[in-house]
């Protein structure tokens, strides 16, 4: 069983390795979208500083959620979907390590990536471990819930717009917890509950969503 | 425990006919209670102290959120019976309740708007429960674009089922999250419906105008559910009837 | 009755603005609820009216 899992892990592992752009796309995204806020509100420190952690967090949000289009696409294309639904293996699980593998490649890179932009919205660096730690418990939530709604998308034509309007409203108490740590932190309050209840959500969906997950793609490989 | 009734429930052409009994007396109720609910809310309700009479809104922004909210469980509950036990009438109920429900969440959301102004001095305040509801009118959004966008009848009742399933799950999450961001970002803000111990005679015309909203709801979805089967089903030879009959009734 | 006069009832108290846009749009928002499906249904069986005639005339 847990072969299984540490093969498809490496499989998808290696996929990913070999499309270095697709990877480095929603990177690129978070880094523009983070520096058009600056260009659009003006460049005055203090405004930027109270408004970083909304913005780090809504940039992070769309970033994931747009690497996540083309999540089980190719999968389906080929057909290797429809084997996984009639493989003796659990699908649950078989789509909780395709997920895990898209999280460390993507929504790990974002979170490596975070501190740098995070810096150049004048964040202070006490703040920085908040920040890391708030992205590293909150982007697999992100990546889970988002892969429900690619698997309820992956057999439409226009998925990705459609994606979008059936996810971002699951996103919303990630994004309140999420930007409520930095923001305490910010303020020099202590954060830590923020990211109890952040931890707790990571848990609920890693528990929880694969099931969900794994019914979606059963539904779209079965039209 | 006798279960008969459940799998009845599950017959196209026993909904249809049980269906087409129940809706004059849910209409009718509906009717009678949502005109006295009304004219009692707002001509004989005593006004508040506080907010005037520009409270009478209540009477028709509560029971919509209500029922905005409760549509929403059921599409889950609908949501859960056609993906467990495979019926397909639970399908024609989930697709068929949810433009109903996005459109209570909207009159909640106006009339909350509307109540606004003359109580916080803004259309639109980010409110706890208001924004709740604005996020719930999305939930319903992707529910019905979901729908809507997979063209074969049968998956998309299921990935609306699971879409449901997943929200409903959510629902408190998203419902506490924003009520605890709420009380961080605007403490202690004056709440438009938590009343301390309202009298008999305000809450009397509320309950009223709840139920008539509550058989409202039934009434449009069993006319919406039996248009549906009687869609649904028109290969089958008690439908061919019925539609015959009905189109030579009107002619 | 919370009210002396009729022009009272309508002026609601200065609020009149208020309470009579949010009843009268729920008001329509409820009658478009109810007509939607009754114009469907007529639609289908005017439809349905032609397809039977159709088959009947071949």
């Amino acid at each position: 069983m847990s072969n299984v899992f540490a093969l498809l892990f490496r499989r998808e592992a290696r996929l990913l390795c070999r499309r270095p752009a697709e990877l480095a796309n929603p990177l690129v995204f978070f880094a523009i979208v983070i520096a058009l806020f600056p260009l659009a509100v003006g460049p005055e420190s203090q405004l930027l500083q109270s408004i970083s952690p909304g913005l780090v967090w809504v940039a992070a949000l769309l970033a994931v959620l747009l690497s996540l289009d083309g999540l089980f696409r190719s999968d389906f294309e080929d057909g290797s979907l429809e084997q996984w639904v009639v493989s003796p293996h659990p699908l649950a699980l078989l789509v909780l390590a395709k997920v895990l593998a898209h999280w460390v490649f993507s929504g790990l890179a974002l979170v490596l990536l975070a501190p740098l932009l995070g810096l150049m919205l004048g964040l202070p660096a006490s703040t920085l471990p908040v920040l890391l730690l708030s992205l590293l418990l909150g982007t697999p939530v992100l990546s889970l819930l988002g892969a429900v709604g690619a698997a309820l998308t992956v057999g439409l034509k226009r998925g990705g717009l459609l994606l979008a309007l059936l996810i971002l409203p699951l996103y919303i108490p990630v994004l309140i917890l999420g930007s409520g740590a930095l923001q305490a932190a910010l303020q020099g309050l202590p954060a830590a509950g923020h990211l109890l209840w952040l931890a707790s959500l990571t848990a609920l969906s890693v528990t929880l969503t694969p099931f969900a997950i794994a019914a979606g793609l059963t539904i779209s490989v079965g039209e | 425990m006798n279960w008969t009734w459940f799998h009845k429930l599950g017959s196209p052409k026993w909904f249809y006919e049980i269906g087409g009994r129940w809706l004059p007396w849910f209409g009718w109720a509906a009717a009678i209670l949502l005109l006295v609910g009304t004219v009692w809310g707002l001509a004989f309700a005593p006004q508040d102290y506080q907010q005037g009479n520009s409270f009478r809104i209540i009477y028709i922004h509560v029971p919509a959120a209500f029922l905005a909210q409760s549509i929403y469980v059921m599409l889950a509950a609908a949501g859960l019976v056609g993906l467990v036990w495979k019926m397909k009438l639970a399908d024609v109920a989930l697709q068929q309740a949810a433009p109903i429900g996005a459109w209570m969440s909207f009159i909640a959301l106006l009339t909350g708007a509307v109540w606004g102004k003359p109580t916080w001095g803004a259309w639109w305040v980010w409110d706890a429960r208001l924004t709740s509801m604005l996020i719930l009118l999305f939930l319903y959004f992707g529910i019905i674009a979901l729908g809507q966008a997979i063209s074969n009848r049968d998956s998309a009742a299921k990935a609306c089922a699971v879409l449901a399933i997943v929200g409903v799950v959510n629902i408190p999450i998203i419902k506490y999250s924003v009520e605890w961001w709420n009380t961080l970002h605007q403490p202690a803000t004056f709440k438009i419906t938590e009343k301390p111990a309202m009298p008999a005679e305000m809450w009397l015309p509320l309950l009223v105008m709840v139920l008539g909203f509550y058989c409202f709801f039934a009434a449009v979805l069993i006319m919406r559910m039996r248009l549906e089967v009687l869609r649904r089903e028109a290969r089958a030879s008690w439908a061919k009837a019925e539609v015959r009959a009905l189109v030579e009734k009107h002619a | 009755m919370s009210f002396s006069s009729f022009s009272d009832f309508f002026a609601m108290g200065n609020h009149g603005l208020y309470v009579w846009t949010a009843y009268g749009v729920s008001l329509a928002v409820l009658g478009l609820n109810l007509a939607l499906p009754l114009v469907a249904r007529r639609r289908y069986l005017q439809d349905e009216a032609r397809r039977l005639r159709r088959e009947e005339n071949k």
